[in-house]
């Protein structure tokens, strides 16, 4: 699609280079831990070795007298001020500090205040404290068998370990669908437990001043606005007050949702520096972010699917457990505790369905939100996808042909799904047409035949992923009640250029280049004379943060419309300026002329000096609007890729040979930009495809708490992405956009596993639980007598 | 704890500095010497956000002790710029939309430079491989690959 605006413009369609990477590429960027505040000390924090254990007792005599600690705090000393204990997003509650037992191997016991972070290490090192071991509970299975240790007994008349209990759709029709059908495939499915792993981990500088009685706090957060308020309301009887708080979110590495939390160290750092009066900075290391952390996924997931012969999917059934750790810490809008998971009928045109999902709690750190997941889509998607292929197997049918079969036709959009969804817009067979001309399906279809009957290993995995983000419209979407809106505000100056400030947080997606091309695309002011900030909850609306691909579809609709409002008082000064009627004038981009004679103009920068030294009596001057933009619903971008993969017979190594994505995000507002999120989204699909993976032996000891152990892909591992689009507009969004940051996670790691199980499926392999490692292929292998 | 005077160029000047046996030359950078440019990713030595030049050879400077650079050159992302100009690998980062969150890009950016100071053109696999030991979380590598073939193609126009 040809952008409308010239190069000069940069409005949509550009690629324009990134106005944020002059400081990066200097190293200029502005980091949490690059922030020295005069007088600033160093908090470190104690961490429990045990997943679940009576806190006997916590002794800091031998801490305190290292030269250079100043306090330690533990959970007593935070009861005094009733901050223990605080809400999650969920509405849950976690500890900040323990005060009776721990409950996760790693959680936070103490926390050791010093003048650096040598001495603060040292003063960890030298806290002594004492455990009673309890029973753990790790088997979220085993945690709901009656007699299982009951985890919280911080809650009065708990009797057991569920959370909740949610189910979207019709079970009974459903059932019945089943009863009826010609053909019925089951499945189980584990997606295990994951972490996000941003390079930079999370922390924070707090930074109260006793004179002022305000704090700043300069923190790793996605949602600064959100953290603002919880503050206030969690801290208001210790004297913190919401005008008199300050979140500045500075340059963040890498968000993916493991950075919305309110992590206890946040909470800590507060409580100390308002204590002490001084800045405090804690930063986590690399274990500490891994062992401790919001986790990702931990869904076990039990799927059934009914077909008639011809394989036409009539009806789809899933039940899932879903292991939390010990709080509900998950981010979801609060109507959702399992997310968005109700999008699993995904790309199919399935009447019936019904899904369920319960909460369950064990000894593990808290989460579930993270990692690019798009709140549960990546777990809806693999499920769905999967259970396709395994359809396909059922019916000796090309996965391809029972996808094409069964795709919701372009003519059916808005689509109302079975589990509630309207879906916006979509094309799901021209996207899979694409990405099979794209990698020349047929001709490998050929390729693997030809292979097979020499005995090697080549599999073909399609993923044609439906996907839900820009959470949300008010009606269902809130988190702790604060609704899902974004904004933005945009002043134009006497000299014609711009400040325009939102409700989000950049962790890297480029918004301020994005946003700066939308303004541009709106008023025909130059995207370089644009300038674009957020997450200082000083100067920017309120907005509830970047994560679930959010940020176009809520805050880049809001920058469209307080735009128009601008364009809107634009005319009437125009008007004023040219001496004629607001209906006399036509707009081409950037400036406003008279129609039938076009060389009476105003350029927009005429008119925002006009603005300030010529504006209409009765008019208020100046050039500036704010929109709080309630999206009327949800945008639902897509895709369809192909995986081929080659296996060794004597390792167990899945090879990835080609990987082609093509993605439909709607309108593109920067196709580089829109290229790279897919970039690193793919990477974040075939990583926890292949690589990674968190778990827990039987006492709770966390395996993968290291890099050492946990694999992020390099460079090596990660192959060439093949990226190609289709274009299908949002209806309801003001420029037409989706978002795409997250459709890469939820729709390259089902493409993986199919294209692994279709490589073995001849050895009579049905399905592969993810992380696909070596060994676990080698297993199989063996098993069925393949191995070399 | 025993303290060191030891004096290290750094960026081509000369740095003093009264250092604990235990002190990370990544915390003499970012810390003693307020050149924050150089980042700290992991605990294990695997991301490479750390990676500096040391005597032109890119070493983990998260793993490397403050007294063991000593009477050495240190170069950081902080001195690739000279007189106003990019280097060359800066620009094609910029170019190429190699950074997306920037908190490898100064890691990656001293690998290649040393790479490219010993491969004038690196084939695709030769910059895989000198970057792997260094993390991104961001990209998925693809320009990453790019930006240094794009600095590779500048360094042998000049």
């Amino acid at each position: 699609m040809a952008p409308k605006t010239s190069a000069q413009v940069c409005g949509m369609g550009h690629s324009m280079k990134r106005k944020e990477d002059p400081r990066f590429i200097r190293g200029r960027g502005n980091y949490v831990d690059d922030i020295q505040l005069p007088g600033m000390l160093h908090m470190d924090i104690v961490r429990s070795p045990f997943a679940h254990a009576k806190l006997k007792s916590i002794n800091a005599d031998k801490a305190l007298k290292v030269p250079g600690v100043l306090a330690v705090i533990t959970g007593e000393t935070l009861a005094k001020y009733n901050l223990h204990w605080m809400p999650t997003l969920m509405s849950d509650t976690q500890m900040v500090l323990p005060t009776e037992k721990v409950m996760y191997q790693a959680q936070e016991v103490a926390a050791v205040i010093a003048t650096d972070r040598y001495t603060a290490a040292d003063g960890v090192e030298a806290v002594e404290v004492d455990y009673d071991p309890l029973p753990v509970v790790i088997d979220p299975f085993q945690a709901l068998q009656p007699g299982a240790p009951v985890l919280r007994t911080d809650k009065k008349d708990k009797k057991d370990n569920r959370i909740f209990h949610w189910e979207a759709g019709d079970r009974a029709a459903t059932d019945q669908a089943f009863a009826q059908a010609d053909v019925m495939v089951k499945q189980d499915m584990y997606i295990p437990r994951i972490h996000v792993a941003s390079i930079e981990t999370c922390g924070c500088v707090a930074d109260f001043d006793r004179v002022t009685e305000k704090l700043t706090v300069y923190m790793t957060t996605q949602a600064p606005h959100a953290i603002r308020t919880v503050f206030a309301l969690v801290a208001g009887h210790v004297g913190l007050s919401e005008e008199k708080i300050r979140i500045v979110s500075p340059d963040i590495g890498g968000g993916f949702g493991g950075k919305v939390p309110v992590y206890p160290g946040y909470v800590i750092a507060v409580a100390a520096s308002v204590v002490i009066g001084k800045p405090v900075k804690w930063v986590e290391d690399r274990m500490e972010n891994l062992q401790a952390d919001s986790f990702a996924r931990d869904y076990h997931i039990h799927a059934e699917l009914a077909a008639k012969k011809d394989g036409t999917m009539t009806a789809l059934k899933i039940k899932t457990l879903a292991d939390h750790g010990y709080t509900d810490a998950a981010a979801n809008p609060s109507k959702f505790p399992a997310g968005l998971f109700s999008i699993c009928t995904g790309s199919y045109d399935l009447k019936r369905a019904f899904a369920e999902v319960d909460g369950v709690y064990t000894n593990k750190p808290p989460g579930g939100i993270a990692y690019r997941c798009s709140f549960r889509v990546t777990e809806a998607a693999h499920c769905i996808e999967r259970i396709t292929d395994v359809l396909a197997q059922e019916l000796k049918m090309d996965p391809a042909e029972l996808r094409m079969k069964n795709f919701i036709p372009k003519e059916k959009f808005p689509y109302k799904s079975a589990l509630g969804w309207e879906y916006d817009s979509g094309d799901y067979a021209a996207a899979l047409q694409k990405a099979m001309d794209k990698i020349g399906y047929a001709e490998l279809r050929k390729e693997q035949a030809e292979k097979r009957a020499r005995g090697e290993l080549m599999g073909i995995g399609i993923s044609s992923f439906t996907e839900i983000v820009g959470a949300g419209p008010s009606k269902q979407f809130d988190i702790l009640g604060i609704k899902m809106f974004d904004s933005a505000e945009i002043r134009v100056h006497p000299t014609g250029k711009v400040i325009a400030r939102f409700g989000t947080k950049s962790q890297g997606q480029g918004h301020e280049t994005t946003y700066a091309q939308i303004v541009a695309e709106e008023l025909g002011i130059p995207a370089a004379h644009v300038q674009v900030e957020e997450g200082d909850t000083d100067t920017a609306p309120y907005g509830l943060g970047t994560y679930a691909s959010r940020s176009t579809p809520t805050a880049g609709a809001a920058g469209a419309m307080a735009a128009r409002k601008i364009r809107e008082k634009a005319k009437k000064i125009a008007a004023h300026l040219l001496e004629c009627a607001e209906d006399d004038l036509v707009w081409e981009t950037g400036k406003f002329s008279v129609k039938g004679s076009p060389q009476r103009s105003k350029t927009i920068q005429d008119i925002a000096l006009a603005a300030y030294t010529n504006h209409p009596q009765g008019m208020e001057a100046g050039l500036e609007a704010v929109s709080y933009y309630d999206p009327p619903n949800l945008t639902f971008p897509f895709g369809s890729y192909i995986c081929v993969v080659d296996i060794d017979r004597g390792t167990g190594m899945v090879k990835i040979r080609r990987f082609v994505a093509v993605d439909d995000c709607g309108n593109i507002i920067n196709p580089m930009i829109v290229d790279g999120q897919i970039h690193g989204g793919l990477a974040m699909g075939m990583a926890p495809a292949l690589l990674e993976e968190i778990s827990y032996d039987e006492d709770g000891n966390v395996q993968g708490g290291s890099f050492m152990d946990y694999l992020v892909p390099t460079a090596m591992e990660t192959p060439a992405w093949e990226l190609d689009k289709t274009v299908t507009p949002s209806p309801h969004h003001p420029l037409g956009a989706k978002g795409v940051g997250e459709s890469a996670t939820v729709g390259a790691p089902p493409a993986i596993a199919n294209a692994v199980v279709d490589a073995l499926a001849h050895l009579g392999v049905r399905h592969v639980d993810i992380p696909i490692t070596p060994e676990k292929v080698w297993k199989i292998l063996k098993e069925k007598g393949a191995a070399e | 704890m025993a303290t060191h005077k030891i004096t290290v160029t750094v960026n081509g000047a000369a740095r003093a500095a009264d250092v604990e046996s235990r002190l990370l030359l990544v915390h003499l950078l970012r810390e003693s010497f307020r050149l924050t440019g150089t980042h700290i990713g992991c605990d294990t030595t695997h991301c490479g956000a750390c990676t500096v030049l040391l005597d032109g050879q890119p070493v983990k400077s998260c793993t490397v002790l403050a007294v063991q650079a000593d009477g050495r050159e240190v170069s950081t992302v902080e001195g690739l710029e000279r007189d106003g100009k990019l280097h060359p690998v800066q620009e094609g980062f910029w170019e190429k939309h190699g950074l997306q969150c920037g908190y490898c890009t100064p890691g990656m950016l001293m690998t290649g430079c040393a790479l490219l100071a010993r491969t004038k053109e690196p084939s695709e696999q030769d910059i895989r491989e000198a970057i792997s030991g260094n993390l991104c979380r961001c990209t998925g590598y693809v320009n990453i690959v790019q930006a240094i073939q794009y600095a590779a193609a500048k360094l042998r126009e000049r």
